[in-house]
């Protein structure tokens, strides 16, 4: 049984942001490309909306500010790995100040696809600093629950394959060239992301669910966990 | 004080910084006029200016939505682009980049919007550590005085109307230009600024910048850097433009 305490900031707090106003909680799905986060967020909102809550369900580059400014840069081939992690942080800091606030404050349950973990670890899977990072994104608030879902990489290139059927320019660390083609460049780039999130788990506190159960299995896990929260 | 990055590379970094109406831009262009005239390949990155995220900080302005956190981090975006494309990549090459304002306009306008001193300066920790910081110091009612004389429009977050410190533009422009001010003078030590007296003449200005630079850079402009000889001087003005 959860204490009742407001939310808090990991180091930097928002200006403007009223901790005890934020009623809701705040959700958090993190893990790998091609792990099967959006399929447990779908799943989630319905069962989390049939229970009476309200749910804001929200998710990377998907901001009014700059979700529109990722992709067109992603479309070109001169994004900087500094340049793209700033680029996500802004979005990110964009949807916490105008969706996620306003939503907590409203009592929503705010269920995020990928929170500052995602952003993070994909920086320093591409050689930048840790601490650098971690204080950059300091201003986020510390989550209700973090399920980090968890695979390998050998479990994450079926689901690739098998799936959208082609590996992704970015998902493959491509701008970084890890490895000579897509394949070996996924294969490097994840293992580095995966590590990166395997590192922060304690630290923040990840409840780590096993990707490599089935989804049932998974979203089962996850409501057990998630009814402990209210 | 996270420090920056040191310049290990044969060209060099400069920037200059003040408050709007310090004089800083028309210095800058005369330095660079007279790098030039030396033969000295020189490349210029104005604050601002990647075309990889000018939409979406005019997205954001157009729509009034930013926030002190967004505004610091759209900025610090945009000089992240500059930094990796154009003033490393330059400055390895052996050029000397010449930027108007640079991390330090962060350290000073993104704190007096509200966010952190050492958030921002950790920020910003990516950048190339100049090799001269250039602070042209003005008294506020001077450079007020140079902005009004000097245009007719003052833009709403150029005047901090986003921190809602008066409903009357210049009055909100002169505050948010006070404090800017404030938080340039207590920098000076913590970066290095050379600081410039800016109510002098602009040729007085102008050589003080020109022995400064001789004085801590003099070598590496005779041997260091990337030159054409005195005939190609126009080859390489066309370069550096291009740059």
């Amino acid at each position: 049984m959860l204490l009742k305490q407001p939310l808090e900031f990991y180091s930097e707090p928002l200006c403007g942001v009223d901790r005890e106003e934020l009623q809701g909680k705040l959700i958090v799905i993190e893990g790998p490309d091609s792990v099967g986060r959006s399929t447990q967020v779908a799943r989630l909102r319905t069962w989390l909306e049939h229970a009476g809550h309200a749910v804001l369900d929200t998710g990377m580059a998907r901001g009014a500010l700059a979700g529109k400014g990722i992709q067109q840069a992603k479309e070109g081939n001169t994004l900087g790995p500094i340049t793209m992690t700033l680029f996500y942080a802004t979005d990110f800091a964009d949807r916490l100040e105008n969706e996620i606030v306003p939503a907590l404050r409203a009592g929503f349950v705010v269920l995020t696809d990928r929170y500052i973990f995602s952003l993070m670890a994909r920086a320093i899977a591409r050689g930048e600093d840790r601490a650098w990072i971690e204080r950059v994104a300091g201003f986020a608030l510390i989550p209700h629950a973090i399920y980090y879902l968890r695979a390998e990489v050998r479990d994450l290139v079926p689901r690739v394959v098998l799936g959208r059927g082609a590996f992704d320019h970015w998902e493959s660390g491509m701008d970084m060239r890890f490895g000579a083609d897509m394949h070996d460049s996924f294969v490097k780039y994840q293992a580095r992301v995966i590590h990166a999130l395997d590192r922060m788990a304690k630290r923040y506190d990840f409840v780590i669910v096993d990707a490599t159960k089935t989804p049932d299995q998974i979203f089962r896990e996850l409501q057990r966990s998630i009814g402990k929260l209210f | 004080m996270p420090p920056l990055v040191p310049n290990r590379h044969r060209g060099k970094l400069i920037v200059v910084e003040g408050i709007d109406g310090s004089g800083k831009s028309t210095q800058l262009s005369l330095l660079s006029e007279w790098l030039r005239s030396q033969c000295i390949a020189v490349a210029f990155s104005e604050w601002n200016s990647s075309p990889l995220v000018r939409e979406t900080t005019k997205r954001g302005k157009r729509k009034n939505i930013l926030t002190p956190l967004t505004f610091s981090l759209i900025h610090a975006t945009d000089f992240a682009d500059r930094m990796e494309r154009y003033i490393v990549p330059l400055v390895k090459s052996g050029a000397v980049v010449c930027a108007d304002r640079y991390a330090y306009t962060a350290f000073a306008r993104d704190v007096v919007r509200g966010v952190s001193r050492r958030w921002v300066r950790n920020l910003y920790r990516f950048a190339l550590r100049p090799n001269l910081a250039f602070y042209f110091r003005v008294p506020l009612e001077v450079a007020i005085g140079r902005i009004l004389g000097g245009r007719n429009a003052i833009k709403f977050y150029e005047a901090g109307m986003d921190l809602e410190l008066s409903r009357n533009v210049e009055e909100s422009f002169r505050i948010f230009q006070g404090r800017i001010l404030d938080e340039y003078e207590a920098m000076i030590q913590e970066v290095g600024f050379h600081v410039i007296d800016a109510t002098g003449s602009i040729e007085e200005q102008q050589r003080q910048m020109r022995d400064i630079a001789l004085r801590e850079l003099g070598e590496s402009l005779r041997n260091g850097v990337m030159r054409s000889s005195p005939g190609e001087i126009d080859a390489a003005q066309a370069a550096a433009r291009i740059l």
